[in-house]
């Protein structure tokens, strides 16, 4: 065929981001070629990137919007730090995206989209393809809007409609360079547009013609490989943070007989678990959209009063909202989940960007004396099983949780290992029999200290609680002093006592040494990659990432004394790091954070770690 | 709703007030109104046809909302102006249930405006009780929503400079579906419309007018005296000609597209020539009418002023429920979570 054989560079993993005008299809273009790589066995996992405006002005800075994936023959812990090769749709998504890639990467450039004008909305002052901004780099320049038409010219496209289809263009020569079979990705866009088969075509169309443009041309001198390492079994799926908490949610519910009840309001970047469990009626899922985030808790509240697993969903702003209603699910003790996707802030702050500063909201941010459990997840798919239980302990313990993700594993997506639901943790409703005698509604476990859960329509058992402070074992309304006193420490106890169901804090690496990192939920990918790669090198540090926050798991103290320094990184101004000197004064917390709504590198978590470790912090 | 057809099982003896009584002392001001309204809904419950276990009485702040500590049925005692939307997650988890919102005009005209008209634009199948006295009483006499323009309170020294609001009309304007009005002095109608709204289909909204006896006595005084009610108040029922007066000799009648009082015997009118009270029709013009009326151009209305039946929210989405199980082939999460892209490796 005269087609020049290529070099092939072998790879145990690799990194591509898809850059784009935020109408270019970045998002699902990055979907596709993830599903494919996933579906050939390798492991994946990817962050969106996008801008909070849905369609700034096409070319500028603010329009662009971007889709990392990074996919590999070992297991992938993060969606990686930089690119191995860029896909910039125009000169903005180049500007954007130029510092988040390794040197000499591939970068695929629209040269259509180089003219001075769009140059110069992206902000350069001289055209970055001529004047040495891109030295070092693979660029391959294609001109993908001009050869994008000429395929769909044919099939009779509006010039709109055309334009849309360009991206496929760009996977259609990432699907070369990784040697990816066309089949899996038109069979994704016939999928796609199930309702649309002629939008399918020419989308397929256009990837074919980007497959055979790059096999043809002779700038795209080798290919990669990602050589397989690691046989992994089992059964898998890609999932996102966000549709991992409304299965699990799902899950709670079944396993624990209790319906589920979602009381939620429209919010970024969280509104993808209540648009997943408004999908799922088939499953007897009620979804309640509520007119503001308040009705939404407290419909919630109502529906766990009558007996149903009621829960409510957020981000930072939105629990400010809720945090009265959080405080009667307290003192009603009820059984509430509350999920709160953080999201960079304060206020409306940066709503498509990742950040941990709802923490210590999460812990103090009510009033009175209003301990609820606060608990997180550290990775999309496990979002699953941290809101699993979550509700388990929500249910058991009769109290409101407050289950922290962000918008970083709400957005971003991983293989999943489909479990058995059948193996999931039993969940125990502690219901009361109709017509107990002497049935009293505050009553309580001596173990656990929850009440009992009594339901409407239940014969026997009428009572009423509410708002107000309850006398103890009666739930009357009391203003007594020492009663008051009681029920404070009986509902602060009741939450420590949570700390004898959960698992122990997990030390990965030895259990004493020079360094501890500490970290907590969502930051997980980044530090298990940066603390193994330390530990590779023979250096004395060890991982504890929290996923119980309140209350912590009892072996905490024990565990932070076997290090002789401790660093506490966050995505906030050091919240976890002030919470554990509250509780642990003994120790001394080093800090590192990061407030920029990006998620931490691997690489500047090491170079911190190896500088606390030579002393030079 | 579900009360003309659910029967209460015959095994069990007929319900009483009694039934829904409790030995927990009431702790509302010697004279309130409240009194009379609670030994109303006693009456009321025994007639709408559910078992005691079945009721829930759900409020939120203020001196109507200790209301569900005084009665005998599952009660929920929530936050300022929220109670609408616990009784919105109440009535969605369970159809079944009998569900009663008691607020007054702080809880549901200020701080709970909001969730007061999504409930009725979303029609939810609950009973609100609107005790109207026109002040902020826990808080001890500050101006309310519902206040008179140039009233005196704590927080208005020189008469308060807001218009109030009409609470049928806010109703009405939400697409409310049921609206009535009662006065906490005339307690066999109280009961009667109570009964009312709780077989009406979708929200029923009663407004009362209830009198504080210490920030706001006599308030409403004006209409509801014994020696001026009659001819300041229009008992409406539905299918009766509009018809109120001492001597029964006034009533009501369209003219230039407004409504007018007009005296019987007078200019040739007669009883016939009064317009008949149609609370069932869909059509809103007459009953927002009705229920802007004010004393001293109107007599105010009471009684049924709406009562146009429509499918509520909870039964609607049942429905979607129901039809969704049967039709999809994905029955439990199992199923969920193993379809669609799920690779095998």
């Amino acid at each position: 065929m005269g087609i020049k054989k290529r070099k092939i560079i072998e790879l145990e993993d690799a990194v591509v981001k898809f850059a784009g005008d935020s109408g270019d299809g970045m998002q699902m273009s990055g979907t596709q070629f993830s599903d494919t790589s996933a579906f050939v066995g390798n492991d994946i996992s990817t962050f969106p990137d996008y801008p909070s405006e849905i369609r700034a002005p096409q070319g500028t800075i603010a329009g662009v919007s971007g889709f990392q994936v990074r996919i590999g023959s070992k297991d992938i812990k993060t969606p990686g730090d930089l690119a191995d090769v860029l896909v910039a749709m125009n000169p903005a998504a180049l500007r954007t995206n130029l510092k988040w890639v390794k040197q000499g990467a591939t970068i695929i450039i629209d040269s259509d989209s180089f003219d001075e004008k769009n140059y110069q909305k992206a902000g350069f002052t001289s055209d970055p393809l001529e004047d040495g901004t891109l030295d070092g780099y693979n660029i391959v320049r294609a001109p993908i809007t001009y050869l994008n038409f000429t395929t769909v010219k044919e099939l009779g496209l509006d010039s709109k409609t055309a334009e849309k289809t360009k991206n496929q263009f760009a996977v259609g020569i990432l699907y070369w360079l990784f040697d990816r079979n066309l089949e899996y990705g038109e069979k994704f866009l016939d999928d796609r547009f199930k309702s649309k088969p002629a939008l399918a075509e020419a989308n397929k169309k256009v990837l074919r013609a980007g497959y055979h443009y790059a096999e043809t041309i002779e700038t795209l001198e080798s290919r990669f490989q990602i050589i397989h390492k690691e046989e992994r079994k089992g059964k898998f799926r890609n999932i996102t943070g966000n549709t991992a908490v409304a299965w699990g949610f799902i899950a709670a519910s079944e396993r624990s007989g209790r319906p589920l009840f979602l009381g939620s309001y429209p919010i970024t970047p969280a509104s993808e678990i209540l648009q997943e469990l408004a999908k799922r009626k088939q499953l007897g899922v009620k979804v309640f959209q509520a007119e503001d985030e308040i009705a939404g808790i407290n419909s919630a509240i109502g529906a766990s009063f009558a007996g149903n697993l009621g829960v409510t969903t957020t981000s930072g702003p939105g629990l400010a909202l809720k945090s009265e209603a959080i405080g009667l699910a307290v003192i009603t003790e009820l059984p509430l989940v509350i999920v709160d996707v953080q999201r960079g802030g304060p206020s409306t702050g940066l709503p498509t960007k990742t950040e941990q500063g709802d923490l210590l909201q999460a812990l103090y941010g009510r009033c009175g004396e209003s301990p609820a459990v606060i608990i997180s997840a550290s990775s999309p798919s496990d979002c699953f099983d941290y809101t699993y239980m979550a509700c388990k302990i929500a249910i058991e313990h009769m109290t409101p949780v407050i289950l922290l993700t962000d918008g970083y594993l709400a957005n971003g997506s991983e293989l999943w290992n489909i479990p058995k639901i059948a193996d999931l943790p039993p969940i125990v409703p502690p219901l009361v029999p109709d017509n107990t005698p002497d049935f009293k509604p505050y009553r309580r476990d001596p173990e656990k200290l929850n009440r009992f859960w009594a339901i409407p329509g239940q014969e026997g058992l009428r009572h009423r609680i509410g708002s107000l402070e309850k006398e103890d074992v009666t739930g009357f309304v009391s203003h007594d002093p020492l009663n008051h006193e009681k029920m404070v420490r009986l509902r602060e106890e009741k939450v420590q006592r949570v700390a004898n169901y959960i698992p122990e804090l997990k030390v990965w690496g030895e259990p004493t040494g020079d360094l501890l990192a500490v970290g907590w939920g969502g930051t997980y990918g980044a530090m298990i990659s940066a603390v193994q790669d330390l530990q590779q090198q023979g250096k004395s540090i060890s991982l504890a990432q929290f996923n119980y926050l309140k209350p912590l798991p009892r072996n905490t103290e024990a565990v932070l004394k076997g290090f002789r320094k401790i660093i506490v990184c966050e995505l906030n101004l050091g919240q976890f790091a002030m919470y554990l000197n509250a509780l642990y004064p003994q120790f001394k917390y080093l800090r590192y954070n990061k407030i920029q709504g990006l998620p931490f590198m691997i690489e500047e978590l090491k170079r911190k770690f190896n500088q606390v470790l030579e002393g030079k912090e | 709703m579900m009360a003309a057809t659910n029967e209460t099982s015959s095994a069990q003896p007929a319900l009483t007030r009694n039934d829904f009584r409790l030995d927990q002392p009431v702790k509302w001001c010697a004279g309130c109104g409240d009194y009379a309204i609670l030994s109303a809904v006693q009456n009321a419950l025994p007639e709408i046809g559910m078992k005691k276990e079945d009721i829930v009485f759900v409020s939120g702040i203020g001196c109507s909302s200790r209301f569900p500590y005084y009665i005998n049925t599952y009660g929920f005692h929530g936050l300022h102006g929220r109670a609408a939307a616990v009784a919105s997650g109440i009535k969605i988890a369970n159809p079944e249930l009998s569900v009663w919102i008691v607020t007054g005009d702080g809880d549901s005209m200020a701080i709970g405006g909001n969730h007061f008209i999504h409930i009725l634009r979303r029609n939810l199948d609950v009973n609100i009780l609107i005790f109207n006295n026109k002040i902020y009483g826990l808080t001890k006499g500050q101006y309310s929503p519902t206040s008179p323009k140039g009233l005196k309170t704590k927080t208005s020294p020189d008469g308060t400079i807001e218009p109030p609001f009409i609470p049928g009309e806010l109703a009405m304007g939400a697409q409310g579906t049921f609206f009535a009005r009662a006065v906490d002095t005339e307690p066999k109608q109280m009961t009667d419309i109570f009964i009312k709204a709780a077989q009406h289909d979708g929200t029923s909204v009663v407004e009362i007018l209830q009198n504080c006896v210490i920030f706001n006595n006599k308030i409403h005084q004006e209409i509801t005296g014994k020696d001026v009610k009659d001819d300041r108040i229009i008992y409406l029922e539905h299918g009766k000609p509009m018809i109120f007066g001492t001597g029964r000799d006034k009533g009501l009648i369209l003219r230039n597209a407004g409504l007018q009082v007009v005296n019987i015997g007078e200019n040739g009118i007669t009883e016939e020539d009064l317009l008949v009270h149609d609370a069932y029709t869909p059509d809103i013009a007459l009953h927002y009418l009705l229920t802007r009326m004010n004393y001293p151009e109107f007599p105010v209305a009471t009684g049924v002023i709406r009562s146009f039946p429509c499918e509520p929210y909870d039964q609607a989405l049942e429905r979607q429920v129901i039809r969704s199980m049967e039709e999809s082939r994905i029955k439990t999460l199992e199923g969920l979570i193993n379809s669609g892209n799920v690779w095998q490796i």
